[in-house]
């Protein structure tokens, strides 16, 4: 059975809304200084620039954004045939002694977020690093956790969650896509 | 994790860059891109090759391209060996096959290596499973220092497509020059080259190569110029009356470059001949990119490195039965 239900969780003017709320978590205790947004290819890199956009016209924030591709520290690359192309990393000056939040769209096995902690070390050591998530869709194979979370999903792993960014998908949403007879 | 995994077309090895396509080439010089920021980075190392077993097998004196390829190997996490044919059993007679087989017997996964013959790589690539990638066999290729150069102008232009470049010097000799042109073509360049008659291969044009016989004239034409290092035993052996001579005449000088239509870029391989076949104004003028291609041959090596060690397991397979 191929069909599938799709059920959106989000439009628009609700992952609008939820990134105010995180950006204002974020800043609960001052941005200060040292504040740097660092988001995982490719979704994650358009959800730090619009968090860093909120910030600086909500609060007057400067803050900094990069991105990073985990590629390289995955930890399937030799189980999985042709190596995937690669994306630009980017993570501005120096990060010793920084807050860094990492942002990415979905948390699920926690696996691409093991392998961005292991490349930020690599550029330095923070003073702090969090993690905040738009969807938070659990069946987590690794401990770790999100800071920040905008929605949480209970979806099986055959599920799929997906975030649409304008700057990708000429749209904005989170559509949650149930594969039938699940369970 | 669902990405799409396009195939580079790499296969299991990179001999040459005469069979592969444009695109391929293309998609070898993309991922370079993202390599050149590991060498940037506090900790220049990321654990994509980890675990893997690379030996540089030279058989030919190199220190640049060994250089290169051992900082890209290290860069990705392998583990490297280096075997110099001088202090190996190759002086006692062994045979490359044997030398190689030896090597897969202590379970590698990739060789690099440098050979005086043409098709030594090819040889070695249909013999055993492990990964092959040339540095250079004989008169026949050098295509990490072929794609390196594409990078390179790539960097200065933003495109390939259209250019025209010129490789100077001694192109009969030169595994550089034949690279440098399979590469540029597949890509849309225009290529040609120039030199004194002994250092011009018969019947070159039948590669769609021009051929200037005045560097004034290849300078008025090219957007680019990769001046090739002239081999000092060339001369001895008759190729050309004198380094002087040959400096009059070919060398690329300041002077000679002030009268382009427009600001030529030059290259050139190394190990250069100041005042040869490059005079020290320009090579280490606004218009070089020397030390560029430098920095940018350990990133095309990784991405070479990387690219291959998703690999072609068919045909890996396929040379695991060629060995018997």
């Amino acid at each position: 059975m191929t069909s599938e239900k799709a059920q959106q969780l989000l439009d628009a003017a609700g992952v609008d809304e939820t990134l105010h709320r995180l950006a204002s978590e974020i800043t609960a205790g001052g941005a200060g200084e040292g504040l740097l947004l660092v988001g995982i290819r490719r979704r994650g890199v358009q959800l730090a620039r619009r968090l860093a956009s909120i910030l600086q016209d909500t609060g007057g924030f400067n803050v900094p954004t990069g991105s990073l591709d985990i590629t390289l520290y995955r930890d399937d690359l030799h189980q999985i045939g042709p190596m995937p192309i690669i994306g630009m990393t980017e993570v501005p000056g120096d990060i010793d002694g920084d807050r860094v939040v990492i942002v990415d769209d979905v948390l699920f096995t926690g696996r691409t977020i093991r392998a961005a902690l292991q490349e930020l070390a690599d550029f330095g050591r923070p003073r702090k690093i969090e993690l905040c998530v738009l969807v938070d869709r659990g069946g987590r194979e690794l401990p770790i956790q999100a800071d920040y979370v905008g929605l949480t999903v209970d979806a099986s792993a055959r599920d799929l969650v997906e975030v649409r960014v304008p700057e990708l998908d000429d749209e904005s949403s989170v559509t949650l896509v149930s594969a039938a007879g699940a369970q | 994790m669902n990405d799409k995994r396009p195939d580079s077309g790499l296969g299991k090895d990179l001999i040459g860059l005469e069979t592969l396509s444009g695109e391929t080439i293309r998609a070898i010089l993309d991922t370079a891109e993202p390599f050149k920021e590991i060498s940037e980075r506090a900790i220049k190392k990321v654990p994509v090759l980890r675990g893997k077993t690379i030996v540089n097998l030279f058989f030919e004196p190199s220190t640049r391209t060994r250089i290169s390829f051992e900082f890209a190997e290290k860069r990705l996490g392998a583990d490297t060996v280096n075997v110099a044919a001088s202090g190996s059993s190759v002086v006692k007679g062994e045979t490359l096959v044997d030398t190689a087989r030896n090597l897969e017997a202590m379970r590698i996964d990739m060789v690099v290596i440098r050979h005086g013959s043409s098709g030594a790589a090819q040889f070695l690539a249909d013999r055993i499973p492990s990964n092959v990638i040339n540095a250079g066999d004989g008169q026949h290729e050098h295509p990490t220092q072929g794609l390196l150069d594409l990078l390179t102008i790539r960097d200065s232009f933003g495109r390939i497509e259209g250019l025209k470049v010129c490789i100077v010097g001694d192109v009969i000799h030169s595994r550089v020059a034949r690279s440098n042109i399979f590469g540029l073509q597949k890509l849309g360049a225009e290529v040609a080259v120039c030199g004194p008659k002994s250092l011009i291969p018969t019947a070159i044009e039948s590669l769609g190569v021009q051929v200037f016989a005045h560097v004034e004239d290849a300078i008025q034409w090219a957007d680019a110029l990769n001046v090739l290092r002239l081999q000092l035993e060339r001369m001895n052996a008759g190729f050309i009356p004198s380094l002087r001579e040959y400096n009059r005449v070919f060398g690329v000088s300041q002077a000679r470059l002030e009268r382009a239509p427009v600001d030529t870029v030059v290259l050139h391989p190394g190990p250069m001949n100041r005042g040869v076949e490059i005079d020290s104004a320009v090579a280490d003028g606004p218009q070089s990119v020397i030390l560029p291609q430098v920095t940018n041959g350990v990133a095309v090596r990784m991405a070479v490195l990387y690219l291959l060690a998703g690999g072609a397991p068919e045909r890996a397979e396929e040379a695991k039965k060629g060995e018997a």
